[in-house]
């Protein structure tokens, strides 16, 4: 029982801990567009580490919010996109990225699809050839009436509409 | 009382599944025709027990039973009636028995509207739905109780999550549910099919119209949640590719190609082994995606560690359904014939390249939703798959999927040749070709390459659609034909026609909303004003307002184009009694061409606020785009030749005979 409600508990927090954007992006002005429109993506990219599945951008947990200042700091201060990437990895690791970095550790992620649709591409051509070559199979004329029988049957009486 | 009478419902309901899943399936193998007939009546009471059960769950939440754990975690006596009974699918326990409720729905529907299907075929679909309602009224029995007491009885309850309390929330999960239990209907034909060993046209024809009804429920419930998303979560998205919703995505990819697949099984005999295939994985996907959602073994693998009994249970139950499955058709399909001859330039390779990009997209979306998991159980570190891989991989793959999408509808049955669908396709591909390339000057794109795509797609879907109607009206009398057409048989044409174009007016409004919405997050002082998009957003202020369980502040807007007044809105900031944190409501005025969207974030010293003001061009054509789909699939439901006729024709009455006499070597297996 304890148990039980131990578990619903954290089900519970688990389901306020959803997004529910109640701050904005307003604190954080640019005299250039260009760059508050970079801030926005580049934020919009990175990860809420301690939320179930929101950006930076998003996020109103206070460290979402202390790493907001942060980015924009640095932006303000005149790293690139790139700098500010690498530093935030650093510090937090590859988990931050909701953009998985390409590198070795990453190539199943990056190539796998890559490889699944090889196979399904054979898979298909493969089929193509055999169906090319195949047998018409018929049926005996017995079966043929058979099928209609039944094929009128169900369309007359099985039901649909609900 | 109420919910001691839901529990022995539940247990009741347990045992005439058991007794669902074993006596009619035995009878088909041993012959005992009492046994066989025992599937309908049998069905019809498990879904009396579990409708009590679901009744009595209601009731306490209607009447604030607190002494019941559930309703106490997840209601609250000052909640609106709407949301108390919402309120019952609004955690674990509780969409644990909607699942339940709904496939014992299924089960009785198929039981009532199956009168034409050789009696041992329905005996062996009830007694497969049988077997999963066994394995989801043990794990309610076991695990999660919705009826479980709770002493001291506590004075009031903990409250629905607010996120919940929305109409469209409290409408999306039975939406979605009816379709994940829908596919039960489909896989359960397949399971029997194989048991039997004989699939043919008949069985793809009695399995379609089930299919298509659940793969409508879940389109709608899809395009629910993300209108809801839209709104409710306060930041104007309407895809985050969130595990929660990948969960949902998968078995409609999954159901889509099956759907495609059953129309070539039941038209052209081929695909067979493909078709019960996809129909495995549509149904496996489904019950994976319900209880990726309701474990919380996405947000950590560790989840599971905090309540075993649940974890091993999920695990245990999804290896035999999803194992057993495959092990059954592992064993049946090779003696499937395959069937139906067709060339490399035929209808049938189209639909065969359309099953592979859906399936491909279905298995990238469950290794992208696995992989951070898969990651960190093999040590290989922590990582996050977000919105840009799968926004790549889906943009990389989806537009060869359109592309067939046009084409294969021109393309004939079994033969046909590049230079008649060339000379069919040619107008289309110029005119898509052009509006692409116009919607990519400078001007129209402002730079962003994907605006092009986007628009091309959309425009050849839309010709190519275009001349395919034309074509076949050539030869049905022009508008007297497409009348004919829709008043009698050919309704599926339609439909399908219609959920094509749906697939148009979503890739026009993802494309327009996604490159062209304009998000401003600004700070105002009541009296200012600011222009987004040629529109002039006034604030008038905050005011504060009561709410039945919560208080709100609310913003006060005026919109103007130019001196005409618009719209006015009224975003909500809402902190409800009983949970923590505030909760927007956005305000937005919609219309087909632009959405206008205002949401409040915090209030800043000296009367000003934070706010949130989006321009969203074409949002609407997303979900409007959702609803065409599902329209086309009731469209192509109702096509007579899956109408019932309740008259007893000869030939029914001459099949019935032959399918009793063969007892045990059943009809659709003899044929």
């Amino acid at each position: 029982m304890s148990k039980q409600f131990a578990s619903l508990v954290f089900l519970w927090l688990i389901a306020t801990a959803l997004p529910v954007a109640a701050y904005t992006l307003a604190d954080f002005p640019f005299d250039d567009p260009k760059k508050e429109q970079e801030f926005r993506e580049l934020t919009g990219k990175l990860r809420c580490l301690v939320c179930q599945n929101e950006s930076l951008a998003a996020s109103d947990a206070d460290l979402a919010e202390d790493l907001r200042r942060e980015v924009y700091d640095m932006m303000k201060a005149g790293r690139s996109k790139e700098e500010i990437i690498k530093f935030l990895v650093q510090r937090y690791g590859d988990f931050v990225l909701y953009d998985p970095p390409l590198k070795p550790s990453t190539y199943l992620i990056w190539f796998g699809p890559g490889v699944l649709l090889l196979i399904g591409a054979f898979v298909v051509i493969r089929t193509l050839k055999q169906k090319k070559s195949a047998r018409e199979k018929t049926l005996s004329a017995e079966e043929q009436q058979r099928v209609e029988a039944l094929l009128n049957t169900a369309s007359e009486t099985q039901g649909t509409d609900k | 009382m109420i919910p001691e009478i839901g529990h022995l419902a539940l247990i009741l309901a347990l045992s005439l599944a058991i007794t669902q899943a074993i006596f009619p399936l035995v009878g088909t193998f041993t012959n005992t025709r009492s046994w066989v007939a025992m599937a309908r009546p049998v069905a019809w009471g498990h879904f009396l027990f579990l409708a009590i059960a679901f009744g009595c769950l209601i009731q306490s939440f209607l009447t604030d039973d607190f002494s019941v754990l559930y309703v106490a975690t997840n209601s609250n006596s000052h909640l609106p009636n709407l949301y108390k009974v919402a309120a019952v699918w609004g955690a674990h326990e509780g969409s644990l028995l909607l699942w339940a409720f709904l496939l014992g729905g299924w089960a009785a529907a198929i039981a009532l509207f199956s009168r034409g299907l050789p009696a041992h075929v329905v005996a062996r679909v009830l007694s497969v739905m049988g077997m999963i309602s066994i394995g989801f009224l043990l794990f309610m029995l076991i695990t999660s109780n919705p009826f479980e007491r709770i002493f001291p009885v506590p004075a009031e309850g903990r409250d629905l999550n607010p996120l919940l309390q929305d109409p469209g929330l409290a409408m999306h999960p039975p939406m979605l549910y009816m379709g994940y239990v829908g596919f039960s209907v489909a896989f359960s034909f397949s399971i029997a099919a194989l048991m039997g060993g004989k699939l043919d046209a008949a069985w793809a024809r009695w399995s379609r119209p089930w299919t298509i009804i659940a793969w409508i429920f879940l389109s709608l419930g899809i395009t629910l949640g993300s209108w809801w998303a839209y709104y409710e979560l306060g930041w104007g998205g309407w895809w985050f590719w969130d595990p929660v919703e990948n969960a949902s995505f998968m078995p409609w990819l999954a159901g889509t190609a099956l759907m495609h697949s059953l129309a070539v099984t039941e038209k052209r005999g081929a695909f067979k082994s493909w078709t019960v295939l996809l129909a495995l994985f549509a149904f496996s996907l489904s019950l994976l995606g319900t209880f990726l959602v309701r474990s919380g073994v996405l947000t950590s693998v560790h989840a599971f560690a905090t309540d075993p009994a649940r974890g091993v249970f999920i695990l245990i139950f999804l290896c035999l359904v999803i194992g057993g499955s495959l092990m059954l058709y592992a064993w049946r399909a090779p003696s499937i014939s395959s069937g139906g001859r067709f060339d490399f330039v035929s209808r049938e390779s189209f639909l065969l390249i359309n099953n592979l990009l859906l399936s491909v997209l279905a298995a990238l979306i469950l290794f992208g939703t696995l992989a951070p998991l898969i990651y960190d159980a093999m040590g290989w570190g922590k990582i996050s798959v977000g919105f840009p891989w799968f926004n790549t991989m889906f943009e990389m793959i989806a537009p060869f999927l359109v592309l067939a999408m046009g084409i294969g509808p021109m393309a004939r049955w079994k033969h046909d040749d590049f230079a008649h669908l060339f000379r069919q396709v040619r107008v289309a591909l110029v005119i898509s070709l052009i509006a692409g390339g116009v919607a990519l000057l400078p001007m129209f794109s402002h730079g962003k390459m994907l605006v092009g795509l986007g628009v091309t797609l959309t425009v050849w879907l839309i010709a190519t659609h275009l001349k395919n109607l034309q074509e076949r009206l050539k030869h049905k009398h022009g508008l007297k034909g497409l009348l004919r057409d829709l008043a009698g048989g050919s309704r599926s044409y339609y439909g399908m026609w219609l959920a094509h174009l749906g697939v148009a007016s979503f890739i026009i409004g993802a494309t327009v909303v996604s490159n062209y919405g304009i998000e401003k997050d600004i700070r105002m002082t009541p009296g200012s004003d600011v222009t987004i998009a040629g529109y002039r957003f006034v604030f008038d202020g905050v005011s504060k307002t009561p709410g039945p369980n919560y208080t709100a502040y609310r913003g006060h807007f005026r919109v103007f184009d130019g001196a005409n007044q618009v719209a006015v809105l009224e975003p909500e900031k809402r902190h409800y009694q009983m949970q923590g944190r505030p909760m927007t409501e956005a305000a937005i005025d919609p219309s087909l061409l632009r959405d206008l969207y205002v949401s409040l974030g915090e209030p800043i010293d000296g009367g000003d606020w934070s706010l949130r003001v989006y321009y969203k061009p074409f949002v609407r054509w997303i979900w409007l785009g959702g609803i065409l789909m599902a329209l086309g699939g009731l469209l192509s439901i109702s096509d007579r030749r899956y109408r019932i006729v309740r008259k007893l024709s000869k030939s029914e009455a001459a099949t019935r005979k032959a399918g009793t006499n063969a007892t045990g070597n059943p009809a659709t297996e003899t044929a």
